[in-house]
């Protein structure tokens, strides 16, 4: 009998106030576990107040060839950032 | 090094894919796993990373032989923490090769019938306390040589594993010339501990960074894509460079006659160690080659049970919560 326990990826919360980030992945057999291991490997140092732990086979990518494609529309659209307009200084801080 | 004497694998693809692959690497760009990459290049790291992995691994047990010997309840607190470490390190480097499409089992599986090697260092003995010192000093100190500039190698996963392994690593490196410290500054006979220690593991210490330039005829290729990054050579003189002060301070004795400051180069002359040792410890032959890999197998059989009652207990209450929905 051959079974290799699930990979899981994990995210933690480095302190109050900011985003969960991915930090690595470990095999754990279920959820629980996944966590137990998580604080085990990835928070020996105090790393984090949160962690999340999710099974990698749920994550959708996107693909890599895609890069290209999935991000060009946004390229040409310079008006969406704030130093695109000149404002005179006259106008006050803005 | 860590992973010691790998082979870079010839690599079959479309030049222009590889031409523009390398464009991606001189420029300074991060390889991600789903990437396109050479297969010499995949498989390259595969048996780096692995190797590495395995040395992080079979690493914990020269020093797992002291856990329960440690002088006071203060040191064993400290080794313990290191060792968990090692497990740490292991497991980071086991995920980051994963992601090149190799499974987990599968790396157990090679460094436990022999396919897959790990540093020659951890087949040495640790014969007295004095050794807990020596390796965290020597041992590991050769290791951030190595480790730390592998932190801007070009593929991400390794990357990002040697980042968290470096902030990690001199801890251990100071843990151990504290050991020394100590024992340096303690009776005549724990002033011999340590002296004997260092005389054992200097050179097997130098044999770490994998045989000189003139015979690694493999590098090339691995630093021209950025997964090797300085030669073996260049990390020995540095590391006996930034070595011999430390021992001078201990007031202890590097074990070569033929050390010598040599003002031309900015560095030491010193002698090379016994590499047809070297090639013999790789084989096999070394004096705990054996034993290592005995425990790694007895520790896989034993928990063989663990793992699969997991999985089973895991099964059990998917399908409990299936039913009561």
């Amino acid at each position: 009998m051959k079974h290799e326990w699930p990979l899981w990826e994990v995210f933690i919360r480095g302190q109050h106030g900011l985003n969960h980030r991915h930090v690595g992945s470990l095999h754990a057999p279920d959820a629980e576990m996944a966590l137990k291991n998580a604080r085990d490997v990835y928070t020996r140092r105090n790393e984090g107040v949160s962690i999340w732990v999710v099974e990698a086979q749920h994550i959708t990518a996107s693909s890599p060839s895609e890069k290209g494609p999935l991000y060009e529309p946004s390229e040409s659209k310079v008006y969406r950032h704030p130093t695109f307009f000149d404002i005179p200084d006259e106008a006050g801080h803005m | 090094m860590y992973a010691q004497m790998v082979t870079s694998e010839a690599t079959q693809d479309d030049p222009q894919k590889l031409a523009q692959f390398q464009a991606r690497i001189d420029a300074g760009e991060k390889i991600e796993p789903k990437e396109w990459m050479p297969e010499g290049y995949r498989k390259t790291l595969i048996r780096q990373i692995g190797q590495h992995a395995h040395s992080e691994i079979v690493g914990q047990l020269p020093e797992g032989n002291w856990i329960t010997r440690a002088p006071t309840l203060e040191r064993k607190a400290i080794l313990l923490a290191k060792v968990q470490d090692e497990a740490g390190h292991g497991l980071y480097l086991y995920c980051a090769a994963e992601t090149l499409g190799v499974s987990r089992d599968e790396l157990t599986e090679m460094l436990l019938d022999g396919r897959m090697k790990y540093s020659s260092i951890f087949n040495y003995p640790t014969l007295t306390w004095a050794d807990m010192g020596a390796v965290g000093w020597l041992v590991d100190g050769a290791a951030i040589m190595n480790q730390v500039p592998l932190q801007r190698t070009s593929y991400g996963p390794y990357s990002r594993a040697m980042v968290r392994i470096c902030k990690e690593e001199s801890f251990h490196q100071r843990q151990g010339y504290h050991i020394m410290m100590k024992m340096a500054q303690g009776t005549e006979a724990q002033k011999k501990m340590a002296q004997d220690a260092l005389n054992r593991f200097w050179y097997p210490s130098l044999m770490m960074f994998g045989p000189s330039d003139k015979d690694s005829v493999h590098s090339a290729q691995s630093m021209k894509w950025k997964i090797k990054m300085n030669t073996n050579d260049e990390l020995r003189q540095k590391f006996v460079d930034q070595t011999v002060p430390q021992a001078e301070f201990l007031g202890l004795t590097v074990p070569d006659k033929t050390l010598r400051w040599n003002d031309e180069k900015g560095g030491y002359d010193f002698a090379e160690p016994d590499w047809s040792e070297f090639f013999e410890v790789i084989k096999g032959n070394g004096p705990c080659n054996t034993e290592r890999l005995a425990a790694r197998n007895k520790a896989w059989d034993d928990g063989a049970w663990v793992r699969d009652g997991l999985m089973a207990h895991a099964a059990k209450k998917r399908a409990a919560k299936l039913a009561a929905e």
